[in-house]
């Protein structure tokens, strides 16, 4: 009888991560626990804190092209893109179609790689191992046209201002084709083994829900706002790079839990396999960079055979190029939401201030609106459904 | 399409007392407000259905060291409706480097201004939780500004 009236509750405080396999990376959350229930979530990070907007006041225009693929290291090219344009911008630059396509392939391509790895990875944290061995299968098969056209597997930084590092190599495009024509048979495979999975089901739907008008609140962007029911894509409301001239659908969802966030991606990278399709079937033949000696540097055979284009490659590569005085936003849609980099020059050859708007960072604001009230297990499906990556978070 | 630009004419009207500058740049508008008419000003901006600006894309400060006033914070403001942008901006001198914050009016402010506090240095008045957010609690400088060295060990203060 004593002892029953001396048992009591008390708020325990947990550390999730920093090392936790399912934070994707070096995010810890300080946890306020009632029992099992999340009364309050307090994400930490920084841990991966690299000083990249400092780096960047300190390179070249040119150079600091490879820092912004280490951002969101899962969707490089289209990091790439956002930096491009917002520098393109200040210089007023006219891009050729064929670059811009070109562009717009690999973005799309980088979409549907970057949502493969967090189909897989969402879904292992929850207890489903199998999709991860098959996303990943696809996912290898995106990693070896990315190493086609840049020489890399990751961060390839092929995107260059004024177009591009170089035209697409042989065979590229039959291997994009193939690829093309086996992807959705593929997710359907993977829908088959998740969407009316009852284990899924359960662990997904009504998980972190939040509303439309809160997720705007907080700066919510991507697959996770359209998640909500909001038809928002930065690529139909404000095109970038000839996104116009595709024909694609913006998949949304109704309530705002993480199972219309599977949903919304599931369908976008079907969407993006259709843009894709088009860009093949449409991609015209042209150069690949902008005509303008000051930025772009000369062909390579040029440098080799004559000496005034080893001059100017010399300068380009070691002076870089003068940028006019202004500032400028560009903003495009990753695989997360909205990225956007914000570039004041002072007129000189280095970016005075580079300000990186990341989805990543913004989006886990919502992360304690989606968690608190909710049990212990479902604030590792949150985590894995806002999708997101400390490389950008922390920069 | 210069919609925006007959908007920002009207603003300029009718906060007269508020609006230091207009500069449009390839197209885009930056209006220049002062600190004291900040939150009037915004609040406008987001609550006319005309303007709509629902979204803030994101805030950050800016450090023009050896210029007067030194520092100036950047506001990107969007609009979902009528898909137009704006970028607002604030002067502030390194003498009184405080900010009426905009928590109130933007929710997703909170960690756009703590990043600003932390890499800046620039504090936001009235913010609800206004600590460091991307370098240690214990750590002693504001690392984006122009005299902070790219290189250098600091041993890291008590927290």
């Amino acid at each position: 009888m004593e002892a029953a009236s001396e048992m009591r509750t008390e708020t325990i405080t947990l550390n999730m991560g920093p090392q936790h396999p399912s934070t994707h990376g070096v995010l810890r959350v300080i946890l306020e626990m009632e029992g099992e229930v999340i009364t309050k979530a307090t994400p930490v990070m920084g841990y991966l804190h690299r000083g990249i907007e400092k780096i960047a006041e300190n390179k070249t225009y040119h150079q600091f092209i490879t820092l912004t693929d280490r951002l969101d290291y899962t969707s490089p090219f289209i990091n790439n893109l956002a930096y491009v344009l917002a520098v393109e911008k200040l210089l007023d630059l006219e891009i050729p179609l064929r670059a811009q396509y070109i562009r717009v392939m690999l973005s799309e391509i980088t979409r549907i790689q970057s949502h493969l790895i967090w189909l897989g990875t969402h879904a292992l944290d929850i207890g489903a191992m199998s999709p991860l061995l098959y996303t990943f299968r696809e996912r290898e098969e995106t990693l070896d046209m990315f190493e086609m056209v840049g020489g890399a597997r990751m961060n390839q930084s092929y995107f260059r201002i004024g177009g591009l590092a170089g035209d697409l190599p042989d065979g590229f495009l039959e291997k994009v084709k193939a690829f093309c024509d086996l992807l959705p048979s593929r997710i359907d495979g993977y829908e088959t083994l998740l969407t009316e999975n009852i284990i899924w089901l359960e662990r997904t739907k009504g998980v972190g829900v939040i509303s439309a008008e809160e997720g705007i609140e907080l700066g919510l962007s991507g697959p996770c706002l359209r998640g909500c029911g909001v038809k928002w894509d930065l690529r139909k409301a404000n095109p970038y790079s000839s996104y116009d001239h595709f024909d694609f659908e913006i998949p949304t969802g109704e309530k705002g839990d993480s199972y219309d966030r599977y949903l919304v991606r599931m369908e976008e990278m079907r969407q993006s396999n259709r843009i894709v399709k088009q860009v093949l079937d449409k991609l015209p033949s042209g150069e690949i960079n902008a005509c303008n000696p000051k930025v772009v540097p000369p062909l390579k055979e040029n440098v080799q055979n004559n000496v005034e284009s080893l001059i100017i490659h010399f300068h380009l590569m070691t002076e870089g190029f003068e940028v006019p005085k202004g500032e400028a936003y560009c903003s495009v849609e990753s695989s997360k939401g909205e990225l956007g980099f914000y570039v004041v020059s002072d007129g000189s050859n280095k970016p005075y201030r580079i300000k990186i708007r990341t989805p990543s960072f913004v989006n886990m604001e919502s992360l304690s609106t989606m968690t608190e009230g909710r049990m212990m297990a479902d604030m590792v499906t949150v985590i894995g459904s806002i999708d997101i990556c400390l490389g950008e978070i922390d920069r | 399409m210069s919609n925006i630009e007959s908007l920002v004419e009207k603003i300029k009207d009718k906060f007269p007392q508020a609006i230091e500058e207009v500069v449009c740049f390839r197209d885009d508008y930056t209006i220049r407000v002062k600190r004291e008419h900040l939150l009037e000003v915004f609040r406008f901006l987001k609550e006319e259905p005309e303007y709509g600006f629902n979204f803030l894309s994101d805030l950050c400060g800016v450090d023009y060291m050896g210029r007067e006033p030194r520092f100036e914070v950047v506001y990107h403001l969007y609009s979902m409706e009528h898909k137009h942008r704006l970028r607002m901006k604030v002067s502030l001198s390194e003498e009184d480097l405080t900010i009426p914050s905009i928590v109130s009016i933007w929710r997703t402010a909170n960690w756009h201004e703590r990043e600003c506090y932390d890499l800046l240095g620039i504090k936001f008045s009235d913010h609800p939780d206004l600590r460091r957010i991307l370098t240690p609690d214990g750590f002693k400088d504001h690392p984006l500004r122009k005299d902070f060295p790219l290189r250098g060990r600091q041993t890291m203060g008590e927290d």
